[in-house]
């Protein structure tokens, strides 16, 4: 860990760290020895990227302003405990990348790729997603309360997605095990993507992550549900010919 | 990865304030493309005193090296040539000369055979150019960009990926007067592009990838096409990943590959459009807390007029 310029002793609760006087390592590394349950705001964020990565325990997070990319990424542990961090404002890529546990809440909008592997924990973009959120999900559930770019849960492994508005083109293209559900319209389903049927528990689980999400426009029986068909799985028995 | 920068100013009082505006922008991009760096300026070009009367207007070139180059040599056998109507300016490694249109050829002739080793980077009446390799920081130092003024600037940062670091391989590339592309992103069909534009007669500075989009835009403002027609043309034409942005005289275009692969975002208030391939490099412009700040879609040709 990098060396600290700032006396964590002589910090006080509620603790601010302000991006104007430290550097990202800096705030991260004040951030990654705060003890469990603590509060700490983040601000003058400026877009600056790596914010409030890596935290392992449960803690409150603010960022209080627009943020850059990987926000709150790698956080979390195992148990799918971990931080909670609310940003105020937008983020660029990746927001939350393999998160593992704990909450991240854009309150803005998120650029592309949130959720991006996420192995578990929860991210919530109150704002519109861009392009391929919850590319590779493994696990996590990412909830977006606008609407969702192209190709989102691209390849996604398992977990969940959640669209409050629209879905954009190749929505799912080469989905595995992860569900996709959309309140609005899909401009167009990707590779192997299919519509399916909802059943009582798919409307048991969006109930459940409108009332965590606070997502309260979605109606959990009204929303399309998006998983994979299973034709990309395994080369076609047409082509044995050909080895 | 390498950085984009474009801003385009609509209020005339922030004019003198361009180059302190845009230095933060490309400090901020500046580990995006820590190889080399090109800036160009757009100006409304002065009437040098000596040509008042009505003659035409002045041919603004571009000049820069790899090597170390004597440029008081250089400007003083340009300024013999050119007589009393024309200007020079020195910047970092680099030198601006406005002189009259019929002297240009003279001038070409000029460097070709004296000074091999200057690189012309472009020509225009509006654009003022500089590429040098190193870190971008540096050279916004160097060549004291904060004070540079004018309308419009676009800049690059530059991570080479697909061909070797030097001035001429550096963005922006200047295919035509007061025209400037760069990009952030990597072709994969430019040799056969290039192969048709040399067919055509096109010459190349480099045998960089970007330099083929470049001058395939050229072709296409040439054969009539507005703008946004050329800059349709390029994303239809050009297989690949990219965010470029293009400058003219009179303004600026934006435009993503389909699958939106490199990063930009767009800020706009009443005062200025700007484009960075990081919201970082948009957070220290004024009013920015009030702008409308949208990523580009993929395949959409966005286009502002000055």
């Amino acid at each position: 860990m990098e060396p600290l310029t700032i006396d964590p002793a002589t910090l006080v609760a509620p603790l601010t760290l302000d991006c104007d006087e430290l550097s990202v390592r800096e705030v991260n590394a004040v951030l990654q020895r705060l003890p469990e349950w603590s509060e700490a705001t983040v601000t003058q964020p400026r877009g600056r990227h790596n914010l409030a990565v890596g935290l392992a325990h449960p803690m409150a997070i603010t960022i209080d302003g627009n943020a850059g990319y990987f926000v709150g990424g790698l956080g979390g542990a195992r148990d799918g405990s971990g931080p909670d961090i609310v940003v105020n404002g937008f983020v660029g890529w990746a927001v939350g990348e393999n998160l593992m546990g704990g909450t991240i809440r854009v309150k803005g909008s998120a650029s592309q790729s949130a959720g991006a592997t996420a192995r578990g924990g929860r991210v919530f973009v109150e704002g519109h997603a861009s392009l391929r959120a919850g590319i590779s999900l493994k696990g996590g559930t990412v909830a977006i309360a606008g609407n969702a770019g192209a190709m989102t849960g691209f390849m996604a492994q398992a977990g969940t997605i959640l669209i409050g508005g629209n879905a954009g083109h190749a929505l799912g293209d080469s989905l595995y095990e992860a569900v996709i559900y959309v309140q609005g319209t899909i401009a167009s389903l990707g590779a192997d993507a299919v519509v399916e049927e909802m059943t009582d528990d798919d409307v048991l689980a969006v109930k459940g992550l409108v009332e965590e999400s606070g997502f309260d426009h979605i109606e959990p029986d009204r929303v399309t549900k998006v998983a994979s068909a299973r034709q990309l799985y395994h080369f076609s028995t047409h082509h044995h010919g050909t080895y | 990865m390498c950085g984009v920068v474009g801003l385009l100013l609509r209020d005339p009082d922030l004019e003198p304030q361009l180059g302190a505006l845009l230095v933060p922008m490309i400090e901020a991009l500046d580990e995006r493309g820590p190889d080399s760096s090109g800036i160009a300026v757009y100006a409304d070009t002065p009437a040098h005193p000596e040509l008042a009367g009505g003659q035409a207007p002045l041919v603004r070139l571009s000049l820069g090296a790899d090597v170390e180059v004597d440029w008081m040599a250089v400007g003083c056998e340009l300024l013999e040539l050119c007589g009393t109507g024309a200007d020079l300016q020195r910047f970092g490694a680099g030198l601006v000369v406005d002189m009259p249109e019929e002297t240009l050829p003279d001038a070409h002739a000029l460097l070709a055979a004296d000074w091999n080793q200057v690189r012309v980077l472009g020509t225009g009446r509006h654009v003022r150019v500089l590429k040098d390799t190193g870190r971008p920081t540096d050279t916004c130092a160097r060549y004291g960009i904060r004070h540079w003024e004018g309308y419009q600037a676009v800049a690059h940062t530059r991570m080479a990926t697909e061909s070797a670091v030097t001035v001429l391989h550096s963005h922006p590339f200047v295919p035509a007067r007061d025209l400037c592309v760069v990009h952030n992103g990597s072709f994969s069909n430019y040799a056969s592009v290039r192969r048709r534009l040399e067919d055509d007669g096109v010459a190349f500075d480099s045998d960089n990838d970007s330099e083929v989009a470049a001058r395939f835009l050229a072709s296409r403002l040439e054969f009539g096409d507005d703008l946004e027609e050329a800059t349709r043309w390029v994303m239809k034409e050009m297989d690949g990943f990219f965010t470029l942005v293009i400058t003219s005289a009179e303004g600026m275009s934006v435009v993503r590959d389909a699958f939106a692969c490199k990063p930009a975002v767009v800020a706009e208030t009443a005062s200025y459009v700007a484009v960075a391939s990081e919201y970082r490099a948009l957070a220290e412009l004024p009013g920015i807390a009030d702008a409308v700040v949208f990523e580009p879609h993929p395949e959409e040709v966005y286009t502002w007029s000055r």
